[in-house]
């Protein structure tokens, strides 16, 4: 016997369709078919741990992992990954990957024009605290060019990646930045439907964040999905 | 108050140097794990049936008992201190991945149900604004015929996107392959979660 609580569904508008033809991509990866709904089951409400320090010694500090500095505008990236009910969610794996401040990607696939910054790997990640609260320091990534339609640009964004509780409140999301020109003509950023939910990803200025003479701050919450109030299945 | 959740967005196609966790393929902690080691194989294929090289995998697990290790799991079954039931690959350039695991034992489905012994498993990839979602489950196993998930697909064509196929083994470790058809001929079933 197992009548697990299960998570929430997503509502209409605030995720991303699979076929989106503004993104190119995804014409000949999206699912053709329709998906088949799998109610919740212990399988999917149960996820992997990182308490114990699984993934590794935390790397927050993206500017301190070469010889010497990186090139570009020192940032700090900071928030509280926390459901939909306002809960935080402690000691969950929080990882995050960017391009450099000219806009290129440590990857041997990225053939954009720029230079790659031999003190900058892009790579960090770290399991939030008690309060769900994690920060990294890192470098403002660049804009820069895809081969989507002509003359396209990314808007800057970093990509993070967090596991939640459970098999179902995984996601992998791209932060932006307030006030980028590039966003109302960027497909991936309009590929959710719902301006509520797209300014989801809009992180927040925050001059209580920015530390005087150094860096500048960025407040950046991540909302997972949350539980269902009561057990499905009764 | 509800806040609305952070949508999803594409990993892109360039993840590796910050996602790839090469150890994360192996969940067997070196060998140590208790059970069954199988290993299992595939490829993922587009729409075109063109391999998917800039993808990734993830894969979720019970142990060899049938128990995962997750607080919500309070199953009286041994936990095994080597599994994690986690494991991670990238494709590589023919959109292969593999992955070396424990035979996972049977779950309790919702109700009075059993699940059959299964691998719950996602694919994210640059034109995958959402991952998607799929399970693997053992061609052989006769808890398939009753198991609710499987059942719940009635058609036995997409059904048998589904299983694993045994394919030989490599000394004592058997071998299954899985291919992702993420669209079009054989395109796998894939679930709302």
């Amino acid at each position: 016997m197992s009548d697990v609580i299960g998570y929430e569904r997503g509502r209409a508008g605030e995720d991303p369709p699979y076929l989106d033809p503004n993104y190119g991509s995804t014409v000949k990866r999206a699912p053709a078919k329709p998906l088949v709904r799998l109610e919740h089951t212990l399988t999917e409400v149960t996820g992997p741990g990182f308490a114990d320090g699984w993934a590794g010694p935390d790397k927050t500090d993206l500017t301190r992992q070469g010889k010497s500095e990186p090139i570009g505008a020192r940032m700090i990236v900071a928030g509280r990954i926390l459901d939909e009910h306002g809960r935080p969610v402690p000691k969950t794996l929080v990882e995050l990957w960017q391009a450099n401040s000219a806009g290129r990607y440590l990857h041997e696939m990225d053939q954009h024009d720029a230079p790659l910054d031999p003190n900058f790997t892009g790579a960090g990640h770290v399991v939030t605290n008690d309060d769900g609260d994690y920060k990294f320091v890192t470098i403002v990534p660049g804009a820069y060019p895809w081969r989507n339609t002509h003359n396209a640009w990314r808007s800057q964004h970093i990509h993070f990646s967090v596991f939640g509780p459970g098999f179902a409140s995984r996601v992998i999301t791209q932060m932006y930045f307030p006030g980028d020109p590039l966003m109302p003509f960027d497909p991936i950023f309009l590929s959710i439907p719902e301006e509520a939910a797209r300014n989801r990803m809009i992180s927040a200025y925050d001059p209580t964040l920015s530390v005087a003479e150094w860096a500048l701050g960025y407040r950046f919450d991540i909302v997972l999905r949350g539980r269902l109030q009561t057990p499905t299945g009764i | 108050m509800r806040l609305i959740p952070t949508p999803s967005q594409t990993a892109g196609p360039f993840f590796k140097f910050g996602l790839d966790r090469p150890e994360w393929a192996d969940l067997t902690g070196g060998g140590k794990a208790t059970g069954e080691k199988i290993r299992i194989e595939g490829r993922v294929f587009d729409g075109d049936h063109a391999p998917v090289p800039d993808a990734f995998l993830e894969i979720w697990q019970a142990n060899a008992a049938g128990r995962y290790a997750h607080a919500e799991d309070r199953q009286a079954k041994p936990l095994d201190p080597h599994f994690r039931g986690f494991g991670r690959c990238s494709t590589d350039k023919e959109g292969k991945y593999h992955f070396l695991t424990i035979r996972p034992g049977a779950v309790p489905g919702r109700g009075n149900t059993l699940q059959a012994p299964h691998i719950a498993v996602r694919v994210f990839a640059r034109g995958l604004l959402k991952h998607v979602t799929t399970r693997l489950y053992f061609p052989e196993d006769p808890l398939n015929k009753s198991d609710p998930v499987l059942g719940s697909i009635e058609d036995a064509a997409r059904r048998q996107t589904l299983l694993g196929a045994a394919d030989g083994a490599d000394g004592a470790v058997k071998l299954y392959r899985f291919d992702i058809v993420l669209q079009g001929k054989g395109e796998t079933v894939f679930f709302d979660v």
